[in-house]
């Protein structure tokens, strides 16, 4: 369990409506509240009932959090929210596409590198390469600060996406 | 207004007349049982505003700005229990209505504003008149609906009411473009039993209930901290809140939009707490062992520091938002539901459980209690040269109590008079501007009370600044023949900002003098009102009689002490128990750090 005072991070699953606007209210609580948002990712996952979900990694003392998840369960369009780091163990990935420019040895270097982090090359031309990670955001972290020896030039991520373990579902 | 029922929705029509945007909204808020609406017509707005001309059983009050269209629907919802409705342009009809929708917001009062918008093929062209109404009223409404299919009217209208008056109340904004107005479509209710997401708890969670009364049946200083909650939770939720205390023998405080729940003549009630509440209220808040909290949300005019914020007790919280829940204040038993619902169990189990045969004696902390009250803590230094505000609103009280009067007010110095001496003994007589403290609120709020109620004494208590700021509104009073009565503490000073200025910056009066005012006497006059003005001691109970003994709408200029300050109050970055009462010397540290936290 947190401590009272300490601030910790978490990753919070919230299902909505897909309806207009409500990206923005959930955005919009997080801004007007003053929290915290890490990353914060959103699609539809169901096309028939018209539900997203929304995947927010946020910073927080426990009584932030605490009221982080109030504070979303009583938007109308939410249907539930999670804290997945207090529920229990789950997973969570994200995707990254890092682009890298580099000749001779750095470009061999950075191919090798790629090779150990399975990561695809999903774009080559005889001076670069675009890669395509998935992981934890400390893996991606990790990679992209390798890279940056080698010529990183710029990076793109996703965010999170998380589910927690075992056969049940929110 | 809680209910458990989840029906939200009749059961769906087997034929569906086709009717346009504007008859289904007049349709189905007939059908809601609205009886008022308050609104200022527009562009965006014709084609609803045709068919009110069109019908007789709805009645709109045209006001004279948007703002006071929502505090007077803000009004009418806080005396009467319904929600208020309004309806205004697109544009500057809906940003002018963002004061009243946060005004609702913060308090908490169920209003169902719908807003006319440019057509759909227009929006987001800077269209005349197009304002993006639901991005600007996002953060400041409960919730908020831009519709763009005629046939989804009926179905987000039954919503918005169920949204505005279910769990903790709150405005909601209906957008609605001029040609979703105008199209037609078949008038059909989805049918649709509960709501897909939100369906608040009303019931507490048995064993925090348990927990509760444990606690409270095991404390030697109890104290039952009551706020706005219990007046939404509807009539009987003060009742049992009276049943409650009653039982347990113990002593009630109130917040400011509490009050009139407990009634305020009860021996058990040690009046308002908070920055400008009594001592012996913040005192016991202070000292107790076990604190319930109702309907309240401990925020920061009450607790003023958090951290020397009642530091022994045992807190237990009853709300129906969960977020009010440890939000500020942490508590050791957090009950999410209805005051009534939870109150009402807790009655019985008391009484079951008969925990009365397991309570330790309270007469010490009634003995203590009677120590604070000696304090006196209102007392004020009476004259015979000037009337002193504290003296008009006690003798407002004296002359009105046997009327029962709605009273309203506005935002300073006399708002916390009103609040120290009125006295409330009932729900739903009190509106007050608490948690936005909205000058301008009082006239158009008291004019919403008088709507609803024709016969009743609806009395606005206001300063000579803030009656400025809606003061256009007592040409709807005169238009409506509505009898509402204004009462002015004319200090001819921002009283409250002054009161600061001299406590906190040395007595640099920046900007907070009453300069250049309107002869109110005359301007009462302009709009048709009677003016009444009173300045000698002796003449106060007769302006006050003239007043409430005439039959049409009345503004008393009652000219009072120009420096008189507003005590018991909790200076800046003070605890509880740091009060500063009447005739204190002010050593006021001007720390920027105390500065900051008011
Ligand atoms: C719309 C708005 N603007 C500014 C304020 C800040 N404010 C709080 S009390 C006050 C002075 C009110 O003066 P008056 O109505 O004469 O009341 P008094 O304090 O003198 O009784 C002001 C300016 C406010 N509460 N609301
Ligand atoms: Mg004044």
């Amino acid at each position: 369990m947190q401590e009272q005072g300490t601030i910790a991070r978490h990753t919070i699953s919230v299902i909505v409506d897909n309806e207009a606007g409500v990206l923005a209210r959930v955005i919009g609580l997080f801004s007007g509240r003053g929290y915290n948002i890490e990353s914060l990712t959103v699609a539809s996952v169901d096309a028939e009932a018209k539900r997203s979900r929304i995947t927010v990694v946020t910073t927080g003392t426990r009584m932030v959090i605490e009221q982080i998840k109030a504070q979303l369960d009583r938007l109308v369009p939410v249907h539930k929210v999670a804290d997945l780091t207090v529920d229990g163990k789950f997973v969570s990935r994200e995707l990254a596409l890092v682009k890298v420019r580099g000749e001779g040895e750095k470009r061999v270097e950075a191919l090798r590198l790629a090779d150990a982090f399975r990561a695809n090359t999903v774009d080559s031309t005889r001076t670069s390469f675009v890669f395509e990670l998935t992981g934890s955001a400390d893996k991606i972290d990790a990679f992209v600060e390798l890279m940056s020896e080698l010529g990183l030039v710029e990076v793109a991520r996703t965010g999170a996406a998380a589910l927690s373990r075992g056969a049940d579902g929110l | 207004m809680t209910t458990t029922d989840t029906q939200i929705l009749p059961a769906a029509a087997e034929t569906a007349e086709m009717l346009s945007g504007a008859q289904m909204i007049m349709r189905a808020l007939g059908e809601l049982g609205v009886e008022v609406i308050f609104g200022y017509p527009g562009g965006a707005v014709l084609p609803i505003y045709d068919e009110i001309f069109k019908q007789n059983s709805i009645r709109h009050i045209l006001v004279r700005h948007e703002q006071a269209a929502v505090h007077a629907a803000e009004g009418y919802a806080r005396s009467t229990g319904k929600p208020g409705v309004v309806l205004v342009t697109s544009g500057p009809g809906a940003t002018n209505a963002v004061t009243g929708l946060t005004d609702a917001l913060l308090d908490s009062i169920p209003v169902v504003c719908l807003t006319g918008q440019v057509a759909r093929h227009l929006i987001g062209n800077d269209a005349f008149q197009e304002a993006d109404t639901v991005g600007i009223t996002r953060p400041c409404t409960k919730h908020n609906y831009l519709v763009k299919d005629p046939a989804l009217i009926p179905d987000i209208i039954y919503e918005a009411f169920y949204v505005a008056t279910n769990g903790r109340p709150g405005p909601v904004v209906i957008d609605l473009p001029k040609d979703v107005q105008i199209e037609k479509a078949p008038y059909k209710l989805s049918g649709q039993k509960a709501h897909r997401t939100y369906r608040p708890q009303v019931e507490g969670d048995e064993e925090k209930i348990l927990d509760a009364i444990r606690l409270l049946a095991k404390a030697e200083r109890p104290i039952i901290y009551s706020g706005g909650g219990v007046i939404n939770a509807g009539p009987e939720a003060s009742e049992l809140l009276v049943a409650f205390a009653r039982e347990t023998g113990i002593p009630v405080t109130s917040t400011l939009m509490g009050l009139g729940a407990f009634p305020a003549s009860d021996k058990q009630f040690l009046g308002m707490l908070g920055m400008h509440g009594t001592w012996e209220a913040n005192h016991a808040m202070h000292d107790c062992d076990v604190m319930l909290a109702v309907g309240a949300r401990f925020d920061d005019r009450v607790t003023g520091r958090t951290d020397a914020f009642s530091p022994g007790s045992k807190k237990i919280q009853i709300d129906i938002d969960l977020s009010s829940i440890n939000k500020n204040i942490p508590v050791d038993v957090g009950i999410v539901g209805d005051a009534a619902s939870v109150l009402k169990r807790m009655v019985t189990l008391w009484r079951d459980l008969k925990a009365k045969d397991h309570q330790p004696s309270l007469d010490a902390w009634w003995k203590q209690i009677a120590h604070w009250r000696a304090k006196k803590c209102l007392s004020y230094t009476d004259s015979t040269d000037v009337i002193m505000p504290q003296k008009a609103i006690e003798r407002l009280q004296a002359l009105t109590a046997d009327r029962n009067p709605v009273i309203s007010t506005e935002v300073g110095q006399h708002q916390m008079w009103a609040a120290q001496f009125l006295g409330f003994d009932r729900p739903n007589c009190w509106l007050t501007s608490g948690g936005l403290g909205t000058m301008g609120y009082g006239l158009p709020a008291a004019i919403g009370a008088q709507v609803a109620f024709p016969d009743r004494l609806c009395i606005d208590v206001a300063g000579e600044a803030s009656i400025q700021m809606n003061i256009q509104e007592m040409s709807t009073a005169n238009q409506y023949k509505l009898p509402v009565k204004v009462f002015i503490l004319n200090n001819e000073f921002m009283g409250m900002v002054r009161q600061w200025q001299d406590l906190t910056y040395d007595g640099r009066r920046s900007e907070s003098y009453s300069d250049a005012l309107p002869d109110f006497v005359k301007l009462a006059e302009a709009y048709g009102w009677k003016g009444i003005r009173v300045s000698d001691p002796k003449d106060l109970d007769a302006a006050i009689l003239e007043m409430i003994n005439h039959d049409g709408p009345v503004m008393v200029d009652c000219l009072v002490s120009k420096i008189e300050n507003c005590f018991p109050m909790v200076p800046a970055g003070a605890a509880h128990n740091e009060m500063l009462l009447s005739g204190d010397v002010v050593v006021q540290p001007s720390s920027d750090e105390a500065r900051a936290v008011v």
